[in-house]
């Protein structure tokens, strides 16, 4: 008897997957909990980071101006090493930006539900990252006020750009990744804002959240032209966030430098970009989630799935280091091998194997479940991904450029304070924006979050939730 | 409503449910009611709402489909008129012509994309008529939890087979609580 009644009730109820939302919470509960953390007075742990943060955003600014009025000669940049520490950070931070585009698209189509509660906050990293990976090419054209001559429009002297050179694909793809990543985000945001406005006290907060929100009623005639809308950016988004990468990877792969002109480098570079967003996405929501109180919401499950996807990325990663010395072996090109050896054993070895130490060997901790629950060796794992992703683009691009061909050419190349400061505000940039995110707009897609909810099934047979609801919710309304 | 309140016009009525099901059958029942100007506003999406409405495929794919379609046109012809007639560069010694678009299909791709993604952000709000700075639905002080956790359904006075009391009956008699006309200017 109870045999035939197990086997009535389909499979997902008899082996139901853990929870998206824990504690079983409420819809109230959820925007509650998400949108209280804005409303809330300002918390001083926030004047107290940004005041950091912001100084050093500041300091960066003034590096930058420095650059500006005094030309790039006040970076460290030499012959042969004509790009150094501002290509690196320019990689560096768009390879960031992959991971919320990851997220917000590539997951969407691949329906991983989880999603929902980290991608509000990665696609603002998107855009955070992408603004601080703007500057550094920006400011290298040495004449700034000229970088409009990338742009094709017809001017005077009738110079039009090459379309040909992998330099102005990067623009356009740059550009192009920036904005339909702003559009994707705010498109997300919107009913979320107009939760915002429904909950506003303040006349001036319900005036600032009602513009953005644009009227939205959530009404279903308008959620279904917004989800295919959102089906669509999502759609597009992905071969986008695929191309991106590529296309900077193109930047050196379309070269003659040996240890640039390869073939492996789009899929190469696209996959550290997932890796090194993801420790990323970790390193800033580790925090904002004990700070925010989100552990309902952005769970151990979410960790734990995002420390998989560092390992699965960063193994592939590291299949690359060893592909590309494999091939540079195997291919007889004695420049090629030179590259490589001098890699791993000319002067500059020790970045080459903080790269392959901690994109590599790190990573590898996630394959025991403790490690990937816990906090700190998470935290310890993402940092090291950060650091050896940035290590990464100084080992392919300085030190392919050192010592290329002819030795009458080689030479070292060493930072100057300017480098160092303008890469250390760039990151005071960058958080910063993030903790302004944070402060006044939702880091988490409610809307969205509550479309995973089991309610949120117009089949779904409901029993109460614990949290938020019975007693109270009925007075409330009442 | 007092009396003199019913003599202005109507907005239309508007019902609160229960729950994303709850609201789910009803709007089943209003669609084979044959009511035309309804919708239903819930704070998600809500999967087969559509269906149950009685509501076509959104027509934005074909829009944007069209947008991307220019944006790659727009590519071609902004790569090419310059390239091959403007301002011919010889790069890598490479002719440029038809037959060397290679290179050039990078910006081709995305403006396409860029292009597909505008008109995508914009083409959702234009269907939708939005923005908009007030809608009568927002004088109604319960309707606000639409975007915390109300599930409402709204029939429109537009729509003909409208009528204060039938309409307000019929709502209360498929399940709908709080029925409440509403009136503009209230």
């Amino acid at each position: 008897m109870a045999d035939t009644e197990a086997k009535m009730v389909p499979f997902v109820e008899r082996m139901p997957r853990p929870p998206l939302v824990e504690k079983n919470r409420s819809m109230a509960s959820v925007t509650d909990l998400i949108a209280g953390g804005v409303e809330r007075k300002t918390p001083l742990w926030w004047w107290i980071a940004i005041s950091i943060t912001g100084s050093f955003a500041a300091f960066g600014v003034f590096c930058i101006f420095y650059l500006l009025f005094t030309g790039v000669g006040v970076w460290g940049n030499n012959i042969p090493v004509g790009w150094a520490w501002d290509i690196t950070n320019f990689v560096f931070w768009i390879g960031i930006g992959h991971a919320g585009t990851l997220i917000s698209a590539i997951l969407l189509l691949t329906r991983q539900r989880w999603r929902t509660a980290v991608n509000r906050s990665s696609e603002a990293m998107t855009l955070f990252a992408v603004i601080c990976a703007a500057i550094f090419p920006g400011v290298h054209v040495g004449r700034f006020w000229m970088s409009w001559f990338l742009a094709p429009v017809p001017v005077p002297n009738w110079i039009w750009p090459n379309f040909r050179s992998a330099l102005m694909w990067d623009v356009f793809a740059v550009s192009t990744y920036f904005t339909v990543s702003v559009l994707f985000w705010f498109l997300g945001l919107v009913p979320d804002l107009a939760t915002m406005r429904d909950r506003a006290r303040s006349r001036f907060a319900k005036f600032c959240y009602g513009v953005l929100a644009l009227g939205w009623r959530g009404g279903n005639r308008h959620w279904r032209h917004y989800e295919m809308a959102y089906l669509i950016l999502a759609g597009i988004s992905t071969p986008l966030v695929l191309s991106v990468h590529s296309t900077v990877s193109f930047d050196f792969a379309t070269s003659i430098l040996p240890a640039w002109h390869t073939t492996i480098f789009p899929p190469y570079f696209v996959a550290g970009a997932i890796f090194g967003g993801f420790a990323m996405v970790l390193t800033l929501l580790i925090p904002a989630r004990a700070l925010y109180k989100l552990h309902d919401i952005i769970t151990w499950n979410h960790i734990d799935v995002m420390c998989k996807i560092i390992l699965v990325t960063g193994s592939i990663v590291g299949y690359a280091y060893i592909m590309e010395f494999f091939v540079a072996y195997y291919g007889g090109n004695p420049f090629e091998r030179f590259a490589f050896l001098n890699r791993y054993f000319g002067p500059y070895w020790w970045a080459s194997w903080t790269m392959f130490t901690c994109n590599v060997l790190m990573p590898q901790l996630f394959w025991v479940r403790a490690f990937r629950r816990n906090i700190w060796t998470v935290y310890f794992v993402s940092m090291c991904a950060n650091a050896g992703m940035w290590f990464e683009r100084f080992v392919i691009f300085v030190i392919a450029l050192h010592r290329d061909f002819l030795p009458s050419a080689w030479r070292m190349y060493y930072p100057t304070w300017v480098d160092v400061f303008t890469f250390i505000g760039s990151h005071g940039i960058f958080i910063t924006l993030f903790l302004l995110f944070i402060r006044f707009l939702p880091m988490v897609a409610i809307s969205e979050v509550k479309s995973v909810l089991p309610e949120a099934d117009p089949h779904h047979r409901p029993h109460p939730p614990s949290i938020g609801s019975g007693e109270s919710m009925e007075e409330a309304r009442a | 409503m007092s009396a003199a309140a019913v003599r202005k016009n109507a907005f239309g009525a508007v019902a609160e449910f229960g729950s994303a099901g709850e609201l789910y059958h009803a709007a089943e029942k209003v669609r084979d009611a044959g009511y035309r100007f309804w919708d239903v506003h819930s704070p998600f999406p809500i999967h087969g709402m559509n269906k149950a409405m009685g509501l076509k495929k959104s027509p934005l794919g074909y829009i944007i489909f069209c947008g991307g379609s220019l944006g790659c046109l727009t590519a071609v012809l902004l790569e090419f008129i310059p390239s091959s007639f403007l301002n011919p560069l010889i790069v890598h010694g490479k002719p440029v012509n038809f037959f060397t678009v290679p290179p050039f299909v990078p910006i081709m791709f995305e403006l396409t994309v860029l292009f597909s993604a505008f008109t995508a952000f914009f083409g959702v709000f234009v269907l939708n008529r939005l923005p908009r700075l007030h809608h009568p639905l927002f004088d109604h002080e319960p309707f606000l939890r639409f975007s915390t956790d109300g599930f409402f359904l709204v029939i429109e006075s537009v729509d003909p087979k409208f009528s204060d009391t039938e309409t307000r009956e019929f709502l209360e008699g498929i399940g709908g609580k709080a029925v409440a006309v509403l009136y503009e200017n209230d």
